[in-house]
């Protein structure tokens, strides 16, 4: 039990790194798919690894206004509390890391966080702008937490429904019982408006176009990070990127959460590697559909629209989803 | 005393050229625009020529950016904002000034209020001519400091 335990710290900081360097290595490739989408020649792939190099040696300012403890904490906060959602997520064919302590409902509480640590860094950098962000980064937060409840709570009602005395609520029990097989046509069309629903949740979830109304470039000069600068805006960079894979993993480990080795019939060092390379696949995927195709095709919404998008449509399109899921398997 | 004092301001400048080789690799641009030279700037953002090929990308904020872009004549108003925005960027920081304007006032070097050179008031790194400069000229004008910076890392070390 001990040796389990050492060996899980030991394994703490491997998956942090390939998190961080996984997250830059996407940044980097939706970069480049967003520049050919507009027929531009886009970066060198290598380019975010760059900008948070270049981030690190930079001058790091902190405003005479600022509440500084709470200005120097956020970033660090913002990225730490990232990282440890990586720790309970399925990663590949391996489960989440720390599985036997934390399920669904903890990610879940642990997706605000990251949010909430740019709110305050916002409200603490003393700055007008910063402080209008804060206040717009809080109304988007708002508005997708409760699709996103919606949504995760159906899928453990219909396991928990089928399976009674399982927790709905582990991943590996969400793994073991992949939700598109236990649902007949009516209930199919549901979990497709659901995973629907899930996709357009990313881009409010990232502050990426069109709900980046909480960095605003044009009106409120970058929002929220507009007081930071070197090492405080590398880790909020990070932590940015990082969310990526955190969230496309979350919609991987709910929605799609096969595994190629067992179609295959591999074993062994081979088995790890290839469910490694399809998790890599269907995340680019996820991040494809969800976020970059989104960014690069539509301009930015206003506030109120966000807040309508959100709590009108997606949550009447989820609803609906959980209306037929629970129809579906009622009768 | 005298040795070790300029022991340190070797090390210092070294470590400038070093943070500065590695900010070229990704140049995050602010804009500070009075007149045409802007409209000149835009057309580097599009596709044509795509300036985020080099890393270089437009921020929002000054505390964000790497260079400081002046384009054009700034008159004596404008110019407490200029050195404002100049004063708020992190280091190292590079200001690049666009257009005959900057340099000599340009059609406007009659004018009661018109700066004549900007260099009395915030120090530029380069100024690049032109009546307002193409965008091929940008490019050529970062590439020149590019190389600048190399060579002088290599005269750091020599000496």
């Amino acid at each position: 039990m001990v040796e389990i335990l050492w060996f899980k710290i030991l394994l703490i900081p491997i998956v942090a790194i390939f998190g961080v360097c996984l997250g830059l290595f996407y940044k980097g490739i939706d970069r480049i798919l967003v520049a050919r989408m507009q027929s531009r020649m886009g970066p060198p792939i290598t380019q975010p690894y760059r900008d948070f190099k270049k981030l690190m040696v930079k001058d790091n300012i902190i405003p005479v206004n600022s509440v500084k403890w709470l200005f120097n904490l956020m970033p660090i906060i913002a990225l730490s509390t990232t990282l440890i959602i990586l720790l309970y997520i399925p990663l590949g064919g391996v489960g989440p890391i720390l599985g036997g302590h934390g399920d669904l409902i903890l990610v879940l509480y642990l997706l605000i966080f990251p949010a909430l640590a740019s709110i305050l860094g916002g409200f603490s950098s003393g700055s007008p702008y910063a402080i209008i962000g804060a206040q717009r980064e809080m109304i988007v937060l708002m508005s997708y937490e409760f699709p996103l409840a919606v949504i995760s709570i159906s899928i453990a009602w219909l396991i928990s429904s089928l399976n009674p005395g399982l927790n709905a609520f582990s991943f590996s029990v969400i793994g073991n019982n992949v939700i598109w097989g236990l649902v007949g046509p009516m209930g199919f069309v549901g979990l497709i408006l659901l995973f629907l629903t899930l996709l357009f949740i990313v881009q409010g979830e990232l502050g990426r176009a069109p709900f980046d109304v909480s960095e605003a470039d044009t009106e409120i000069a970058g929002g929220v990070l507009a007081e930071y600068s070197g090492r405080n805006l590398a880790l909020f960079y990070l932590a940015n990127v990082t969310k990526m894979v955190v969230i496309g993993s979350l919609i991987i480990a709910l929605f799609l959460p096969w595994n190629i080795s067992n179609f295959l019939n591999l074993t062994g060092v081979l088995a790890y590697t290839s469910d490694l390379l399809f998790f890599l696949i269907k995340l680019f995927f996820v991040i494809f559909i969800g976020s970059t195709l989104i960014k690069a095709a539509a301009a930015r919404f206003k506030i109120d629209q966000v807040v309508s998008v959100y709590w009108i449509y997606a949550v009447l399109i989820s609803l609906f989803g959980l209306f037929l899921v629970s129809f579906d398997v009622i009768l | 005393m005298n040795d070790m004092f300029k022991k340190q301001e070797f090390s210092d400048k070294q470590k400038k050229v070093k943070k500065l080789k590695t900010q070229m690799k990704s140049l995050w641009v602010f804009n500070w625009f009075n007149s045409c030279g802007f409209i000149e700037l835009i057309p580097l953002v599009g596709s044509r020529w795509d300036m985020e090929r080099f890393g270089m990308i437009l921020t929002s904020t000054p505390r964000h950016a790497d260079v400081l872009f002046i384009t054009g004549y700034q008159t004596i108003k404008s110019i407490k904002r200029a050195k404002r925005i100049y004063e708020q960027m992190p280091e190292p920081r590079i200001v690049i000034a666009l257009g005959s304007c900057s340099m000599t006032g340009g059609m406007y070097w009659d004018s009661y209020n018109t700066i004549k050179k900007l260099d009395n008031y915030i120090p530029v790194d380069l100024y690049i001519p032109g009546c307002p400069p193409r965008p091929e000229a940008i490019f050529e004008g970062v590439q020149k400091m590019m190389e600048y910076i190399k060579n002088n890392k290599k005269m750091v070390s020599k000496s």
